[in-house]
């Protein structure tokens, strides 16, 4: 007779751990099942965690789990071929507790997390694929794994199985995922000794910095670039949606050996030397690809339920309040013994009510409209730094006559009235 | 039948680095997993308790991190485990260390008699082959080494029978049980982990036996039991890149290294 669990969570990234970790916590007997050879062994991430999510699960976390740098300065460059505009903030206040977010390497830190769920009581098994769910009268009632025996009951099913999540698309939840609602992201991380780090990056000994780069880098794909400081190695890494990857026909290894030698990124990684390369694909589909989150007996969370805020690189922080809420629903389900989509659809409502879906949904059209209006990646990006180049460079051209060539410039392809409609859809979409 | 596999942790070799300044391996850099052989041993007793019944138990010695890889023995389907850790067993050598796994045998079969014990033919990262034979000797049981084939076993005369692996063919053997195996990795082909035991190795906790356990003799054991003294290790030298040639340039170089030989 196969073992029953309260719960069985299909997948050990921050999104499962973070509903096994709830719901072992509240009693409930949990299985994680996991494909990696260890939880975070599989996990792709640019690396930054954010301390106020993590923090609703295990309060005052960063005194024990496995951290890089807390972030003390976030810059933003838009960036052309051989030049770059940049703005940011740095602030105080992100290097003291309770800190706001911090850069890790998910390979140590999904162990960390791991090890926590199965103090709470979870029980972990590894490099272990759930090929499908159990269906019995339209309800899911456990999985199906590749391992012999392999089948599991529970009273509830989390599938936290990733971007892809084959098990959501099995139910019905979602179809087959299309190239523009996914990107590509490749990345690197390049080891440099922490004193070299800091200097660079103008850091205090063991803050952090990050880089989020918009143009240039993806060679006028949509996608954005980043650097990220760790302690002994910078993490940079590129990603576009894979529609634009495939009509561009680039390689995704391409555009980062492009970014790479960015006269603006090339100082920094000087002498460093790469010791891993990730490529993975992160759902960008937004609030409109957010498929179906509750069954009867099931719940979708963190990538495969498509929670990714593109625009700010957002992810983490989505799955783990997912994650949390999944649990909480699940909890309550408990108390009442009944597991049905109407008895677990309090997740779904709770998701609604958080900052996860009111964010998706501000971003909803964004991505969409700089897929298909090419001017913003390709004109506009480039005009602010020939803008500043022509402001900034001195060559006896009184300043008003450069403000008319600017306007000229930015002018010779498309009218004022264009450029202000694209102005204005940018702002709606991002407001 | 009663078996008893003795399973080591090693450095995955395969991540293994030598830093280069002292010689001595970085252990940081390489996961603990079990030694390769040693799970094979695991598969066959698991194999044999299938056809014959019984009880498979695996028994190390290592530090209490050790216990990783009786989970991992357990979800290959043995029954128990057992973890011989104790300071006093630190820096013992293959003398040592083969003496400490007879007295742990040796305590387990007072309760439970073993018919027979499985190790691998050697472990990865020393690579010397000399414990399991150590511990036959120690016990006073016949030893077959590099095994390749279990031919048979024959319960009711107490008898098994082996292939042994040798250079260039392999010789059947027949012992008497209680015996010790030491066994090559083409034995057999490890299968896959079932979920209800990889539900049991998550959740094993193998007993763990100190020195106050075993009936054994302090002298005999770590620093002090150990004859063996390290002068140096080192990294081989890397192999220099061959020269690729054309088959023309092939023959003149042979006739030029003729020609040298010839005076």
């Amino acid at each position: 007779m196969p073992e029953k669990f309260d719960a069985i969570v299909v997948g050990a990234g921050v999104a499962g751990l973070a509903a096994a970790y709830k719901m072992a916590q509240g009693g409930l007997s949990v299985v994680v099942i996991e494909r990696g050879d260890y939880p975070g062994a599989k996990n792709v991430m640019g690396g930054v965690l954010y301390r106020s999510m993590m923090e609703e699960l295990i309060p005052e976390f960063w005194k024990e789990a496995p951290l890089e740098r807390p972030v003390v300065e976030q810059r933003f460059w838009f960036m052309d071929t051989d030049s770059v505009v940049s703005t940011g903030y740095k602030g105080q206040e992100w290097a003291r507790e309770p800190y706001n977010c911090f850069t890790v390497f998910r390979g140590q830190f999904d162990q960390w997390f791991a090890r926590k769920c199965t103090e709470a009581g979870a029980v972990i098994i590894n490099e272990t694929v759930v090929e499908e769910c159990l269906l019995e009268n339209g309800r899911v009632v456990g999985v199906r794994t590749n391992r012999p025996e392999g089948e599991l009951y529970a009273n509830v099913v989390v599938l936290a199985d990733g971007v892809n999540s084959l098990l959501g698309k099995q139910l019905g939840f979602h179809q087959e995922w299309k190239p523009q609602q996914v990107a590509l992201a490749v990345m690197e991380e390049l080891k440099l000794p922490s004193e070299v780090i800091e200097d660079r990056f103008n850091l205090d000994p063991g803050m952090g910095t990050t880089i989020e780069i918009f143009g240039g880098g993806t060679l006028g794909l949509v996608g954005t670039s980043f650097i990220y400081t760790n302690k002994e190695h910078i993490s940079i890494g590129v990603g576009a949606l894979l529609s634009q990857i495939r009509q561009a026909r680039v390689k995704p290894y391409d555009l980062l050996e492009n970014l790479k030698k960015h006269p603006a990124v090339r100082p920094f990684i000087r002498n460093a030397e790469p010791v891993e390369y990730y490529a993975h694909l992160i759902p960008e589909g937004g609030y409109n690809a957010i498929p179906k989150l509750v069954g009867n007996g099931v719940l979708v969370v963190g990538d495969a339920a498509q929670l990714v805020n593109g625009i700010h690189r957002e992810g983490s922080n989505l799955a783990m309040t997912s994650g949390r809420l999944a649990a909480e629903a699940v909890l309550r389900a408990h108390q009442i013994g009944e597991f049905d989509a109407r008895s677990l659809s309090q997740y779904e409502e709770d998701l609604r009510n958080s900052f996860v879906i009111d964010d998706l949904k501000k971003y909803k059209d964004s991505s969409h409209l700089f897929e298909n209006n090419t001017r913003y990646f390709n004109e506009y990006l480039p005009a602010t730094n020939m803008a500043l180049h022509e402001m900034l460079t001195v060559d006896g051209t009184s300043k008003k006559d450069k403000q008319k060539l600017i306007m000229q410039r930015l002018l010779r392809d498309s009218s004022l009235y264009s450029v202000g409609k694209d102005l204005y859809h940018a702002w709606k979409a991002m407001k | 039948m009663h078996m008893i596999v003795c399973v080591k942790q090693v450095p995955d070799t395969t991540e293994v680095r030598i830093d280069p300044v002292t010689n001595t391996l970085d252990r940081s850099s390489a996961p603990a997993i079990i030694n390769p052989y040693d799970s094979h041993a695991v598969e066959e007793a698991v194999r044999i308790k299938e056809m014959h019944g019984g009880k498979v138990t695996v028994i190390s010695m290592g530090p209490p991190n050790a216990i990783e890889v009786i989970k991992r023995c357990i979800a290959l389907g043995a029954d128990e485990g057992y973890l011989l850790s104790d300071r006093a067993f630190a820096g013992s050598d293959t003398l040592a260390t083969s003496y400490i796994l007879s007295q742990g045998i040796a305590t387990i079969s007072r309760r439970e008699p073993v018919d027979l014990i499985l190790c691998g033919k050697q472990a990865i990262d020393g690579d010397t082959a000399q414990v399991g034979p150590g511990i036959a000797r120690r016990l006073g049981i016949p030893q077959l080494t590099y095994v390749n084939h279990v031919a048979g076993i024959d319960p009711a005369r107490k008898e098994i029978k082996v292939h042994r692996k040798l250079d260039d063919a392999y010789e059947v053997v027949v012992a008497k049980l209680p015996c010790l195996l030491t066994v090559e990795k083409e034995i057999n082909e490890l299968s896959y982990s079932s979920l209800p035991n990889m539900l049991r190795a998550v959740r094993f906790e193998p007993k763990i036996l100190t020195v106050a356990d075993l009936q054994a003799d302090l002298s005999m054991m770590g620093l002090k039991g150990s004859p063996t003294s390290v002068s140096k290790i080192f990294a081989p030298p890397q192999r220099s890149g061959g020269e690729i040639c054309s088959v023309e340039q092939l023959v003149e170089k042979l006739l030029e290294l003729h020609s040298n030989e010839k005076c």
